[in-house]
């Protein structure tokens, strides 16, 4: 009866998830094996430190992380800079203060500025506000092995830009073909009579973010553009979810606790029950 | 206060003698915590102890929750990446939250399924029931409030689409759609009353839940088989039950642990995997996202609530008849708000004089497809309003109201029950192959 119980909610968990439903058409993902997947898997926090140094030369002249304090990139689990180094790291920036209504040196108990440009949405959840992975028919069996898939969207959506296709060897005027970005424009000659998409992915806005060894890596990791779409993503992944390591330790630890307990309360009841049931203990 | 008859508390020191004298509250919880309870309940009979823990976590982690988040349309999205950032564990408490939203629904609809096949909701256990139906109605509308106030993108068209549901009652629909609002459309105002409201109606919830106990403790538990408790004397009840201490206190402990263990293993490894990420984009009233979708637990209701579109046959009819005035998107609603209606009057509309399932041959394949019916609505409930997800959730809906209108009432007609144990101590001892039968629950050594 408890396996069917125990059946009975993985069936349900897994039939019912809203997320299950990815928005918008096709999309191409590229399913990365990140450091942090997996139960225990963990941020790796150099490749964190590389994910930052990215963002800050590239993303960061268009998009924003208002909800990420900088002081954060001191914390474990994080891209651990030292503390002296994340006070120098704020400084670089300009904030209105406030209390004063002046502006002054930024400081560690800031927030990263906002996005700097119209329409650049701000990526401090963006890997948590997109899902990879989705179904099969709305299943939701997918996200249940394979995760949700945001860090795996964003390297997609960094290294799928590509030549038009056949349906439209013109493109669209000022947007750029992406085989991962789900939510664009579509011109109508790479629709079907129903208005569906032809072609996985859609036209987007913001043109090729990177090209090969557009940054130096301080560590002298080789700087192609999969391993710094790698790297950035993995970077927000932490942004959105600073607190993963920590919530997947507090849930292991509940989890043994609560099945060392069932253990003995089952014993318990067992035991309990014998009496009733005419059985010995 | 129990109909069963029982050992009842017994002051005995001076001091025990003074308060039973003024406040018997010691009686009270005695009696309570002693209840006779049929000593034959199977496994499905624990949801009840998994919701009262349910109720308990989103009050105590809601309440947590409160003092950090903060109900301003500008400022409410930030407040909850406040908690999940800078609070201490706060993501654990607003990941607990907002999946114990999910364990409480799987727990309520595992504990209304569990009622539909025993037949707990026959006499003379209605109270309990419709009592049972006021609460799930009223989880429903917490939940939906609760959903809003993060102010996401989902919690925003959600809300939206939902009220809008309202709006579809005719003559005085967009009325009352604008002062459930606070507006004429979904904003600060409409916030805040849902916070208030999803703060308020909790408690509202824990008093109903003390009044579905007392109505059931009152008539007793239903059981496996349906037989009710000899109440002859009190060594004839003994024999039929088994005090709730120790008994099913531990065994509800055990399945809670094992329950949890499950739950905390979602909460730690996949927070997110039953949300929607749509709701980690700001509420955006200048952009609607490409499918609003409800969160799994509404999803079989959504569900009725979309199959019935205006090149139905039914909602041709009822427009037809009613001069226009019942269009497809108010029959729509009046579905939907049917659906857990009928639910609601199963207690008249069964005319089976057999309890439980397990003695209605005909009824268990009845009341099997019943639960796939739920599946399925749950599934093309998130599916798009588009063929062949149409048509299947036009035949689901169209069941589950054939279940309770049709099927409940003609079975109880044609069906040959099978014979039925005479005492829930024979039931008990052919299941652990005892004779005789004649052991009282004593607790072991």
């Amino acid at each position: 009866m408890i396996r069917k119980i125990a059946l009975t909610t993985a069936a349900v968990l897994a039939l019912t998830s809203g997320a299950a439903l990815a928005a918008g058409g096709k999309k191409e993902i590229t399913d990365v094996d990140f450091a942090h997947e997996g139960p225990f898997g963990r941020f790796d926090q150099f490749q964190l430190q590389r994910g930052l140094q990215v963002y800050m030369e590239v993303c960061s002249a268009c998009h924003g992380l208002k909800y990420v304090p900088i002081r954060t990139l001191a914390d474990e689990g994080g891209p651990q800079l030292p503390e002296d180094q994340v006070r120098a790291f704020a400084t670089q920036f300009t904030v209105t203060d406030a209390e004063t209504g002046e502006d002054r040196e930024g400081k560690p108990t800031d927030h990263f500025p906002v996005s700097g440009m119209e329409g650049a949405p701000d990526l401090s959840l963006m890997t948590k506000a997109r899902a990879g992975f989705s179904g099969p028919y709305g299943s939701g069996m997918s996200q249940l092995f394979n995760g949700m898939g945001g860090a795996e969207y964003m390297y997609s959506i960094l290294t799928h830009y590509k030549d038009n296709p056949e349906c439209a060897p013109d493109g669209v005027d000022g947007f750029y073909y992406n085989s991962s970005f789900p939510n664009g424009s579509v011109p109508d000659s790479c629709k079907d009579e129903h208005g569906v998409s032809t072609v996985p992915g859609s036209w987007i806005a913001m043109p090729p973010p990177l090209m090969d060894d557009l940054v130096t890596y301080a560590d002298g990791t080789a700087a192609t553009t999969s391993q710094m779409a790698e790297d950035v993503s993995s970077f927000l992944m932490w942004t959105a979810e600073p607190k993963l390591m920590d919530r997947r330790e507090s849930g292991f630890k509940a989890v043994v606790f609560l099945l060392i307990l069932a253990s003995l309360l089952y014993l318990t009841n067992k035991r309990i029950w014998a009496g009733v049931k005419g059985k010995t203990a | 206060m129990a109909g069963i008859p029982h050992d009842h508390y017994e002051p005995k020191s001076a001091g025990e003698k003074w308060l039973h004298k003024r406040l018997p509250i010691a009686g009270l919880m005695y009696d309570t915590i002693m209840i006779p309870t049929p000593k034959n309940l199977n496994w499905m009979w624990i949801w009840g102890i998994i919701l009262t823990f349910c109720l308990a976590l989103q009050i105590i982690t809601g309440i947590i929750l409160v003092m950090h988040y903060t109900p301003h349309v500008d400022h409410a999205f930030a407040s909850v990446e406040h908690i999940m950032r800078n609070v201490n564990g706060g993501y654990m408490i607003r990941y607990l939250h907002q999946n114990g939203a999910s364990l409480f629904f799987v727990a309520v609809y595992l504990h209304i399924f569990r009622g539909l096949y025993y037949g707990s909701y026959k006499a003379p256990r209605e109270i309990t029931w419709i009592i049972g139906m006021l609460i799930y109605l009223l989880m429903m509308g917490t939940a939906f409030m609760g959903y809003v106030l993060p102010w996401g993108q989902m919690s925003f068209w959600g809300a939206t689409v939902i009220t809008g549901l309202f709006g579809a009652i005719p003559g005085v629909g967009p009325a009352i759609q604008t002062w459930l609002l606070g507006g004429p459309a979904v904003d600060n105002a409409t916030l805040n009353r849902f916070f208030s409201l999803h703060y308020l109606l909790p408690f509202v919830i824990a008093g109903l839940v003390a009044v579905h106990i007392w109505a059931f403790h009152t008539t007793g538990n239903n059981n496996p088989t349906g037989v009710e408790v000899r109440r002859g004397s009190k060594e004839e009840a003994a024999k039929d039950t088994v005090p709730f201490w120790p008994y099913y206190v531990i065994k509800d402990l055990f399945a809670l642990a094992v329950i949890l263990a499950v739950f905390f293993a979602i909460v730690g490894f996949m927070p997110n995997y039953l949300g929607h990420p749509d709701n980690y984009i700001e509420a955006n009233p200048l952009a609607t996202p490409a499918h609003i979708v409800p969160e799994w637990y509404f999803l079989p209701f959504y569900a009725i609530l979309r199959a019935f579109t205006a090149d139905v046959w039914v909602v041709i009819a009822a427009e037809w008849i009613t001069f226009g005035i019942v269009d497809a998107k108010f029959f729509g609603v009046l579905a939907m708000f049917g659906a857990i209606a009928v639910m609601a009057l199963a207690p008249w509309l069964d005319t089976s004089s057999v309890r439980s399932g397990r003695y209605r041959p005909m009824f268990k394949w009845w009341f099997a497809l019943l639960v796939v019916d739920f599946l399925v609505l749950m599934w093309v409930g998130a599916m798009p309003a588009e063929e062949p997800y149409a048509t299947i959730s036009l035949i689901a809906s169209a069941y589950w109201f054939a279940y309770f209108l049709v099927i409940l009432p003609l079975l109880g007609v044609i069906e040959k029950p099978l014979p039925q144990p005479a005492t829930i101590e024979d039931d008990f001892n052919a299941h652990y192959g005892k004779s005789g039968g004649n052991a009282v629950a004593q607790p072991a050594e």
